[in-house]
């Protein structure tokens, strides 16, 4: 997998320090599980994130460190965090998800409940957690299926997971993601052959719906 | 660099209050995670506990907790450095940044409820490895201080941003309705200092 597209270094950073929303991080969590120039690229920020913590003032702690027995139990426990989903192993012939998306949807793709959106267009929406804002879904579209122009904001990124497309911008394969500038407008074509499966995430679920609006109005003729 | 930096700090405390307080270790502070991950050794986990814990409260103070819930979070903090140091690998970064994606995951998922997609830089193998070449020991600890040097020397605007976002946890939007900037300023803050931190370690790499 040949990556040509990108995150964009502001948003790997938002990433780093934990402030990009729930929906954009599972974009580009997916992205950087096939991307090692990104990854390492984060790392570096990562690093930045551990400086600036490091510079903080100590604030008085009420608390002493953990007694060895405390420590003990801790020890027997499973590791912290939210449990991450189970990873299936892919069967023959699927079409597998970066690693991390599996526990949103399992790890194959033939296997996705899609619902039409409109003509050779298909949608299914992912959970989020409570506290997220923003939309996150799978949109499926079919070989040689022209989209109509439409423009996207800053706040939505796009990784195609199968297939690919070509715009104004170049062509987007797997692994490739489109973090672009505000303003460009563009008519995504789907590959004539394999058609196209992104994940898009949207920080702004009113601006997402009528973004989806346009797309499917040529269609529906709403 | 955080060890050196805690060492001033509590000297400096102790010159200014003249009670006495636990000497700090030697000791870099990977070598006692290190000495945590193989051996469990409580001792190495209590300095690490000293020095990160109350930096990790103030984080957490900074990012919207109340003083308790921050002190709950660093603690919690630290329990998780102290049961998965196994799986800290001293060739994936430095043990202050692998800390800081453990506060970051934890404030995340407590402060702002949602599910934390960031992996804990501790590669795709889960196995922890100590083997790190002296070559690459030197250069890693360059590499540190190079970052450390371009973060002082950032022009205020930048480091303002930067700061705003990892220590504020600000998000770009955020900061750009706080210091009444259009967007498109504040990423390109963010990016220019990042360009520089990029220049500054490329030959390293």
């Amino acid at each position: 997998m040949t990556i040509k597209h990108h995150a964009d270094d502001a948003t790997l950073m938002s990433y780093s320090a934990g402030t990009l929303g729930e929906a954009l991080s599972a974009v580009v969590a997916g992205h950087i599980a096939v991307c090692p120039s990104c990854r390492s690229e984060l790392a570096q920020m990562d690093e930045l994130g551990g400086l600036m913590l490091s510079a903080l003032p100590n604030a008085a702690m009420l608390t002493l460190p953990p007694r060895p027995a405390t420590l003990e139990n801790a020890s027997a426990k499973p590791a912290g965090g939210p449990a991450r989903g189970q990873e299936a192993k892919p069967a023959a012939g699927a079409k597998t998800l970066p690693l991390p998306l599996s526990r949103l949807t399992g790890c194959d793709l033939n296997a996705i409940a899609w619902k039409r959106l409109s003509l050779g267009v298909w949608h299914h929406r992912l959970p989020l957690s409570a506290g997220a804002k923003g939309d996150l879904r799978l949109i499926k579209i079919a070989p040689g299926q022209v989209m109509p122009e439409h423009g996207h904001s800053s706040t939505e990124l796009t990784l195609v997971l199968d297939g690919s497309y070509t715009d104004q911008v170049g062509r987007f394969a797997k692994g490739d993601l489109a973090d672009l500038d505000e303003e460009i407008e563009h008519q995504p074509i789907a590959d004539e052959t394999t058609g196209c499966i992104c994940l898009i995430a949207s920080e702004e679920k009113a601006r997402f719906k009528s973004l989806l609006a346009r797309i499917v109005q040529p269609f529906t003729g709403l | 660099m955080l060890e050196c930096f805690s060492y001033a700090v509590v000297m400096t405390a102790a010159r200014i209050r003249h009670t006495p307080t636990t000497p700090m270790s030697a000791l870099p502070m990977a070598d006692l995670l290190q000495q945590v991950a193989e051996h469990r050794d409580v001792d190495a986990f209590r300095q690490l506990f000293q020095t990160y814990a109350p930096r990790i409260k103030s984080y957490m103070m900074r990012q919207g907790a109340d003083p308790n819930t921050a002190e709950e979070l660093a603690q919690e903090t630290l329990l998780t450095v102290w049961r998965k140091a196994a799986l800290y690998s001293g060739d994936k970064g430095s043990a202050t940044t692998w800390i800081f994606t453990i506060a970051r995951n934890l404030r995340i998922d407590r402060l702002r409820r949602e599910f934390p997609w960031q992996e804990l830089p501790e590669g795709h193998d889960e196995t922890a490895s100590s083997d790190i070449l002296p070559d690459e020991a030197v250069s890693e600890a360059e590499r540190r201080s190079r970052v450390q040097e371009v973060l002082a020397s950032l022009p205020s605007d930048q480091h303002e941003v930067v700061s705003l976002s990892y220590i504020e946890g600000l998000s770009h939007s955020e900061i750009a309705g706080r210091l009444d900037l259009p967007l498109g300023t504040v990423k390109s803050r963010m990016r220019l200092a990042y360009q520089k931190i990029r220049e500054a370690v490329e030959d390293l790499k």
